[in-house]
């Protein structure tokens, strides 16, 4: 089953991202995810993403665009980037979810990928 | 006793048996829980209505199988699954295992039980579930002992169910290292049967009973897993306490505390059975919360036989108990004890130690510190808490059992 591993980082943890004592450390722990979920041959897709505060949110509200910028302002958690991974169950997502760096300074969301419609 | 009503409550409990062993089996092969019980339902509904009249057939489980497999093929009513295939062939499959092996051996219920109490699923709708999956109880009935509507309870049955489908949540045996703790998820939604029943029914008494069903999936437990001795203490423990049961209240209704309770209405095959099953799990020598609450059960329902309650025994039970698992409740527990055996000082200071937050609603907190208040003299600490835990008690007639307490703390007889 393909699941989506969606990594969310509190707004201290962002911070760490730019913090030269704290960055090497940062930057340490997700590469050493990274290069052991694609070592595992689950990885189907994937990608870390620039930080929140290069976000554009965009509502259409009646008709009329409203553009922000920076994510929903009432987020207390932001998206640090996702993998679509193929395990056999649940139990084993969680487990590679479990190993992110993020899950203990923010959380790891996984959910399943929708199949697609059957072709007819 | 009514003999039509004893076959019908046999018929029921043998339906009720083979249709959860089939669900579990399916479930497991669709890894599906819905689609196994709209495979079965109808099959099961036919049972439960016929068995009483025409008694329970050789084989019950092969009985449900054939005429599901039957309904499916006409197709009246289940359109969409009559034209999967691969349920008309699950349900042969598994009338060619049933009749090439005994339904002990492919009783995948235990796996039914751990999914349905897998961290993943909400802790509320665990329960729910088990009693839905395993017991085949319907979700009005589910309801009532909850008390939500039929519709929202049926609504987070569906919604568990298709995300135990569509998340993909395993049906194999958890690995080694992961299985006490999957076990423990299974004790506590099993536990919670029966004291979701106990709440409800403290506030509504025309609730219907969970606890008979909570005992009953206990039991189950106990045979699929025979080698756990939580899973035995856990049965050991509600059938104790269900065993005192309807003599907690008096013929007019009233609440009837454990000390003043007619021991002529205790369950006596009950305890000894429990006491049995209770010995068989101390064997394992791997102690366990359920166990030691089993344990203390016991103890209380000793004095059936010797006319005397070993409080000693108890409270060291309970400091075991608190020293490894502690609970706010067991801890609650412990300080009346102490109070029962003269030792109201430390019941006190152990009250004291309990989180204020935790305890601020909690009624038997209140009742226990107004008991070691009056043992130590201070009456006004006495009447305050029972004040206290009287706005806090739901049920009319713990209540007004409350009320008389406090009463007679305000009566010259207190000072004594």
């Amino acid at each position: 089953m393909e699941y989506m591993l969606i990594h969310l980082e509190t707004t201290k943890e962002v911070a760490r991202k730019d913090d030269p004592k704290e960055a090497p450390a940062y930057w340490g722990a997700w590469e050493a995810y990274v290069k052991e979920l694609y070592a595992s041959g689950t990885v189907k897709s994937g990608n870390a993403l620039q930080p929140p505060h290069t976000a554009t949110t965009l509502r259409i509200e009646g008709g009329k665009r409203h553009v922000q910028d920076g994510p929903h302002p009432d987020a207390k958690e932001h998206l640090a980037g996702y993998f679509i991974i193929d395990v056999p169950d649940l139990d084993i997502a969680l487990q590679w979810a479990a190993k992110a760096p993020c899950v203990s300074r923010g959380s790891v969301e996984v959910r399943p990928v929708l199949p697609p419609p059957p072709q007819s | 006793m009514n003999v039509a009503e004893d076959a019908a409550s046999t018929a029921a409990r043998v339906a009720r048996e083979a249709y959860g062993r089939l669900v579990a089996a399916l479930s497991v092969r669709f890894r599906d829980v819905a689609a196994a019980e709209d495979a079965l339902g109808d099959a099961f509904a036919e049972a439960l209505a016929r068995w009483p009249e025409t008694g329970v057939p050789a084989s019950p489980e092969a009985w449900l199988l054939t005429v599901a497999k039957n309904q499916l093929r006409q197709g009246a009513r289940h359109r969409t699954m009559a034209s999967n295939p691969r349920v008309l062939g699950a349900l042969e499959q598994a009338l060619v295992e049933l009749s090439e092996q005994p339904s002990e051996k492919g009783d995948l219920r235990l796996r039914l039980l751990l999914v349905c109490a897998h961290p993943a699923i909400d802790e509320t709708v665990r329960t729910p579930l088990m009693l839905q999956a395993v017991l085949g109880l319907d979700a009005a009935r589910i309801a009532r002992a909850f008390l939500v509507t039929p519709a929202a309870m049926s609504q987070r049955l569906v919604r568990a169910k298709q995300k135990i489908r569509d998340a993909g949540i395993p049906f194999d045996e958890p690995e080694p290292a992961k299985r006490p703790g999957r076990m423990a998820a299974v004790y506590e939604a099993i536990y919670a049967a029966f004291a979701v029943d106990h709440d409800a029914s403290e506030v509504e008494p025309g609730v219907e009973s969970l606890a008979e069903e909570a005992v009953y999936l206990a039991r189950v437990l106990t045979e699929l897993a025979p080698n756990d001795p939580e899973a035995l203490g856990l049965y050991a423990l509600l059938r104790l306490s269900h065993a005192r049961r309807s003599a907690g209240t008096a013929l007019d209704g009233t609440f009837v505390p454990l000390a003043e309770q007619d021991l002529a209405r205790w369950d006596r095959t009950a305890i000894l059975d429990a006491n049995a099953v209770l010995l068989r799990a101390a064997a394992f020598r791997v102690p366990g919360p359920f166990q030691l609450e089993a344990a203390i059960q016991s103890a209380h329902c000793q004095r059936l036989f010797s006319g005397h309650t070993p409080w000693k025994a108890i409270e060291f039970l309970y400091a075991t108990l608190n020293a490894t698992w502690p609970t706010v409740a067991s801890a609650v527990a412990h300080a009346a004890v102490l109070v029962e055996i003269d030792r109201e000082r430390e019941a006190l200071a152990l009250l004291a130690r309990v989180d204020a937050a935790r305890v601020a609603e909690y009624a038997p907190y209140w009742v226990v510190v107004s008991h070691a208040c009056r043992r130590s003299g201070d009456l006004a600490g006495a009447r305050d808490a029972m004040t206290k835990a009287i706005t806090l008690t739901r049920s009319p007639r713990l209540r007004n059992f409350l009320e008389a307490t406090a009463a007679e703390l305000c009566t010259p007889a207190a000072r004594r």
